[in-house]
């Protein structure tokens, strides 16, 4: 561990950590958007809305992100209707590709997630509810959705750690993040293992601090259920 | 476009076992750490219980490539220098991107089988442990005959999530040079300039072998369960 040479080159570690934390926390918000989306769809009573869904579910799921992320990058600019649409200028630079690519398959992943906790949501809840007369919208809104937050909360802290450690992929398609500036700065510098060993311990450090603010969280939303403890 | 395929067909084919060997190859690798981290874990030894305890902490907090870009890059100089503890190392030592590929994964992976044996060593009934002492077995004996047929069990529904995993992430490997399947996809787009179909090819194969990995591991959790399953489900 070199911290002189950390001292010097420090400013472009940061740059590639926010690249990182960049394209994680898009991916993810608008990730979770795409996912509540679908995750409606696959719970609806159309069966063509559930069949879409699950097979987003399962494409996205089933294939590799390094995989799904060639495809975009690589891939996507082969269309002849892309290259002559707004798509073009989009799809032509890496970060898009990678931020497109990460968002759809967390989005596949959060869907799975949100499905589970909705359906895990008790069935008395659910009835009592249909006994005020609630109608679907207000029944999902004011019931349903609340509860299922609650519930995904730990399986949602993992993929957004998954999401962080995934992120560290993009430097295929030429992107400088946290992993990729390292690499940069251990060709430039040889110093192999102080740049190693400062990312790693970024990435640890980010990995508990999240696991750490969603344990709070839940703490805080299930405080009215160990009241007596 | 049939022409692509034809030519560059047996390429991906060639990748497709490559990868379901690395994933195999991990996946034992996977679950050897896995059963060391669960007996650290749950002995009675702290050295132990905090070694298994940093090792899964410490695993679970770092990406994956990371690591596999350590172990590739930096595993020749380790092995050197634990070499070199003993006896003056002769020649160049290099590790190849298969063995390294595997190893890494395995060792992420077991992190993950750790949690999944301790949890499943815990399910196994306390009493049965207890008559187990009655009769007069050792620890080994009684690890032997009652936890590790039983775990097995237990552990499957975790081990099946990682399989899946680990199967895609055998995907990063391709990053330090081994030519499985998502490499070999990428060189045959790359000379035939059609990285679409090729990278379509390779996601297919991967959806496939997700789809027969499901049907096994619900056909062998189907089969484990088979005293335990509920009457008129």
């Amino acid at each position: 561990m070199d911290f002189q040479l950390l001292q010097q080159y420090w400013p472009d570690l940061l740059k590639g950590a926010w690249l990182t934390v960049q394209l994680v926390s898009l991916s993810l918000l608008i990730g979770f958007i795409l996912a509540a989306l679908i995750a409606l769809a696959a719970l609806s009573r159309y069966r063509i809305c559930r069949c879409a869904a699950q097979g987003y579910i399962f494409i996205f799921r089933g294939s590799p992100l390094l995989v799904q992320i060639y495809l975009i990058y690589y891939g996507s600019s082969q269309i002849g209707w892309v290259q002559d649409s707004f798509l073009w200028a989009i799809l032509i630079d890496a970060y898009w590709c990678a931020l497109i690519a990460l968002t759809l398959n967390t989005s596949a992943y959060t869907a799975e997630i949100i499905r589970g906790a909705m359906s895990n949501v008790p069935q008395g809840a659910i009835e009592a509810g249909q006994a005020f007369g609630m109608s679907r919208w207000l029944l999902l809104r004011r019931i349903i959705l609340p509860q299922a937050f609650r519930l995904m909360l730990p399986a949602y802290s993992n993929e957004v750690i998954q999401m962080l450690h995934a992120s560290s992929l993009v430097g295929a398609i030429t992107l400088l993040d946290l992993t990729a500036a390292a690499q940069n700065l251990i060709s430039r510098t040889y110093a192999s293992n102080t740049f190693y060993l400062a990312i790693a311990f970024i990435y640890l450090a980010t990995t508990y601090l999240i696991s750490g603010l969603f344990r709070l969280a839940e703490k805080r939303l299930y405080r009215h259920l160990n009241r007596s403890h | 476009m049939f022409k692509n395929i034809a030519a560059y067909g047996w390429m991906l084919i060639d990748g497709l076992i490559l990868t379901i060997e690395i994933a195999l190859l991990s996946f034992m690798v996977a679950i050897l750490f896995g059963l060391i981290g669960a007996y650290g874990k749950l002995g009675r030894s702290r050295i132990n219980r905090f070694m298994a305890n940093c090792y899964t902490v410490i695993i679970r907090g770092i990406p994956e490539y990371v690591l596999l870009l350590v172990l590739y890059y930096q595993g020749a100089q380790l092995i050197r220098s634990i070499v070199s503890l003993w006896s003056e190392p002769q020649g160049f030592i290099e590790i190849n991107s298969f063995i390294a590929g595997f190893i890494t994964l395995g060792f992420v992976y077991g992190a993950y089988a750790t949690e999944a044996f301790r949890g499943a060593i815990l399910a196994i009934p306390k009493g049965q442990v207890e008559a187990a002492y009655a009769c007069g077995m050792s620890r080994w004996l009684m690890a032997r005959r009652i936890l590790v047929p039983q775990m097995w069990r237990f552990a499957l529904p975790a081990l099946g999530n990682i399989w899946l995993i680990l199967l895609k992430s055998t995907a990063i490997i391709s990053l330090i040079g081994l030519e499985e399947l998502t490499r070999k996809s990428r060189i045959a787009g790359g000379a035939t300039r059609d990285p679409l179909l090729f990278f379509g090819i390779a996601a297919i194969m991967y959806l496939l072998l997700t789809v027969v990995s499901t049907f096994i591991i619900k056909y062998l959790e189907r089969k484990n369960n088979y005293e335990l399953r509920k009457p008129g489900i």
